[in-house]
């Protein structure tokens, strides 16, 4: 199979994008994104459709499996994990590949994602007091924990704008660990932020549970969240 | 006091921790975030003896376990300090929020590799991700505390030495090449050296080994890397080996082999008390001995099909989705393939109990260092070593930070060139390692791989590369030293275990441009 790579880069934070397409051929239709981008880097002279040499295309990977976020970037115009998407999805041979579009690119296909973390200071989202167990927390606090903090759902979510007041899933996804563990007393900080920056600007279009890489229960998680934060019906 | 962690997993995450606890600030450097370290990817779980299952599990047994699992090449001393301590790490994790599973006793435990009684408490088969996530808020609060401050983003590029002691650390911004010198005793916490066998591990790519081929460079001693784990489960796909976590025979699965068409469940015929949960170097060596039979076909299968529905919904749910998304196959229903596939070093950087190295005010800890798991670990004492490692590092580094010399201002700030190795020497000489450093090794093709390794050490290579081929061939030479079997290094030409002449720790280091290989004794153990 013959594919199309279509790229947008960009080689530093302050440069010009421009795209730049290139060939691959494989007959290996398991083969990732993410093995796809290391083979075209490992590629001696490597030279795009219009014959011009291809510097090394900057993007991030760690685990190569979905479990650590790293690799997060539009594929075909959709954001998911380059280790997730497999080359056989693209029947038609033609693959683009650009950086996440709501956070500023650094190089090529890499973005500076630190609004997340820092999102996730402001709501002051770690525990004041031991966390307390129960058979339902358990669930809740497992589901919230597996959170990658790669951003797809803030890609797709129409409420979130960097930089401004709402925090969007990649901040209520988490919180639900520390909501579900905290003894009712010791939520006051938490549920103050939690109420400002999540549910205030949430439209509950709920985009974020569907593009999520790892499959994160997301409308349960807020409605768990709201249920504790909002309508103060604590976990037993 | 300045104190700099190099590398966020879990091992620098606990030291971070253990100092901002004390109210010592200290420095939080790392390639990329938390999220993205190689201890999310750790899977089956935690070992402690919390006795919780009634079977009267004690220190003492986790302890005889993790030496006899080491085959006695452990140090005693640490692996008692590693052992004793970790009940109480791994309550304070269950009071962090990690969301174990409870019963009426506590938090519930699996069974698991090289140990009788279940002792590893677990959160599904996403253990290490759990235990991440924790810490990271746990840590979080102390950032905004000012106490923890973190650089992400950032690689590292040398230490600092003066006179034979560490006074800080050089790093730089990944993308910018901007530079920082962050003066103070160092942690090392930068993981393993996967990138030695590129793509052929279950590791993270973050996981270069460049950091410790420039420890090595700069003169850190190395110890025992002739100790490569070959993790019995593993799966190959796109671009890396994937686990299949010992949770999965924790939990009932059990291996077989074809032989004269029929299953022969191999390890529970030959080792009728821990069958499928024998240490991992067994396990992955008889895999390979029953594949090499005439009477026998190639391919191992996992067969999980006889584990309870329960089971699968509350504690392997993730495995089971995870298997279905790479391999095609639902493991309820039908049994997986599975191989040995390279997953851990236990050598790495030479440390004492202290988590000291021979650098004075230089530590490190995590898989990184070489300390705990002597020629095999078992599984479920990764994470605990990481943690515990990341404490007894801290604390050490906290002995010394009231220590006049460390304050001494750092002479330089310079903006130095960066150097890569290049995609292609890398998969040569991981080539080469794999090739020469099989479960079951010989002096001919390890010595072949030196003779290779040398060649390739041309004056066009840069430093990045060079380093590295040191570094693969202060491995190759270790190996080719221990002139014995015994855990994860087990020769053809030389299958017996020599505890007169081999008992002892592999040391290497780097002087006047040349590898020099020496062998240690072990500590003596101190009575309790």
């Amino acid at each position: 199979m013959n594919y199309t790579i279509d790229i947008l880069r960009q080689e530093n934070r302050v440069a010009q994008p421009y795209r730049q397409t290139v060939h691959f051929a494989t007959d290996d239709a398991e083969m990732t994104v993410a093995t796809l981008l290391k083979t075209l880097n490992a590629t001696p002279d490597l030279t795009d459709t219009d014959g011009k040499a291809v510097s090394e295309i900057e993007w991030e990977c760690s685990c190569l499996q979905k479990k650590c976020g790293a690799c997060a970037m539009r594929i075909n115009k959709k954001p998911q994990l380059a280790c997730d998407t497999k080359l056989g999805e693209f029947k038609d041979g033609k693959i683009s590949l650009e950086p996440l579009k709501k956070f500023p690119v650094i190089a090529d296909l890499i973005v500076d994602r630190s609004v997340m973390f820092e999102n996730l200071k402001n709501i002051g989202l770690w525990l004041e007091k031991e966390a307390r167990h129960t058979k339902k927390g358990e669930d809740v606090a497992y589901e919230a924990s597996r959170c990658l903090q790669c951003g797809c759902c803030l890609e797709v979510c129409p409420n979130f704008i960097p930089g401004e007041d709402f925090y969007s899933a990649a901040s209520f996804v988490p919180s639900g660990r520390v909501l579900s563990e905290l003894p009712k007393k010791d939520k006051a900080d938490i549920l103050n932020s939690y109420v400002d920056k999540i549910y205030k600007g949430c439209g509950k279009s709920l985009s974020c549970r569907d593009i999520c890489p790892a499959q994160i229960d997301i409308e349960h998680l807020l409605v768990n969240n709201n249920a504790v934060a909002v309508w103060k019906r604590f976990l037993k | 006091m300045s104190i700099n962690i190099i590398g966020a997993g879990l091992a620098g995450l606990s030291a971070a921790l253990t100092l901002a606890e004390q109210n010592i600030p200290c420095n939080l450097v790392s390639y990329a975030q938390s999220e993205r370290s190689q201890s999310v990817m750790a899977e089956g779980g935690i070992n402690a003896a919390l006795d919780t299952s009634g079977e009267q599990d004690t220190v003492e047994e986790h302890y005889a376990d993790t030496l006899k699992g080491g085959v006695y090449l452990a140090d005693e001393n640490a692996v008692w300090g590693l052992c004793s301590h970790a009940p109480e790490i791994v309550t304070k994790l269950d009071r962090l929020g990690v969301p174990f599973s409870h019963n009426d006793r506590g938090i519930v435990q699996r069974y698991f590799g090289g140990q009788k009684k279940k002792r590893t408490a677990y959160v599904k088969a996403s253990t290490g991700k759990m235990l991440v996530t924790a810490l990271i808020d746990e840590v979080r609060k102390y950032e905004v505390k000012g106490l923890i401050t973190r650089y992400p983003r950032h690689r590292f590029v040398q230490l600092v030495l003066d006179d034979g002691t560490c006074k800080g650390v050089r790093i730089a911004d990944r993308f910018t090449g901007e530079p920082t010198v962050l003066p103070g005793s160092v942690i090392i916490a930068c993981g393993g050296m996967a990138g030695l066998f590129d793509g052929m591990t279950t590791g993270s790519t973050h996981n270069t080994s460049d950091a410790v081929a420039t420890l090595f460079s700069q003169g850190v001693e190395l110890s025992n890397l002739e100790f490569v784990q070959y993790h019995p489960t593993t799966i190959g796909i796109s671009g890396k080996r994937l686990l299949i976590s010992e949770a999965a025979r924790g939990e009932g699965g059990r291996l077989f082999v074809r032989r004269n068409g029929e299953p022969w469940y191999f390890m529970e015929e030959k080792y009728p008390e821990l069958k499928n949960l024998m240490p991992r170097d067994v396990v992955s060596a008889e895999m390979v001995a029953v594949t090499a039979r005439d009477d026998c076909e190639t391919q191992v299968y996992l067969d999980m099909t006889g584990i309870d529905k329960k089971v699968w919904k509350s504690r392997l749910s993730d495995l089971g989705d995870q298997c279905i998304h790479y391999i095609a196959v639902d493991p309820i229903k039908e049994p997986i393939p599975v191989s040995p596939g390279i997953h851990y070093f236990m050598g790495g950087i030479r440390v004492d109990e202290k988590h000291r190295t021979n650098i004075d005010d230089l530590f490190a800890a995590g898989e990184c260092a070489c300390q705990y798991h002597g020629a095999n670990r078992l599984g479920g004492n990764s994470l605990l070593g990481a943690i515990y490692g990341g404490r007894v590092a801290a604390q050490s580094a906290m002995e010394k930070a009231g220590d006049e010399h460390i304050k001494a201002e750092v002479p330089y700030q310079t903006k130095t060139d960066h150097y890569e190795v290049s995609p292609a020497l890398a998969e040569r000489i991981s080539a080469v390692l794999y090739r020469s450093l099989p479960i079951m090794r010989n002096e001919a093709d390890m010595a072949a791989a030196q003779q290779e390794l040398n060649a390739m050490l041309t004056p066009d290579l840069n430093e990045a590369e060079k380093r590295r081929l040191y570094l693969a061939l202060a491995m190759v030479r270790s190996a080719i030293n221990r002139k014995e079997s015994r855990g994860a290094h087990k020769r053809t030409d030389y299958p017996e275990r020599d505890d007169t002449n081999y008992r002892k720790q592999s040391v290497v280091s780097f002087k006047d441009g040349q590898i020099i290989l020496t062998l240690s004794d072990i500590p003596e153990r101190r009575t309790k």
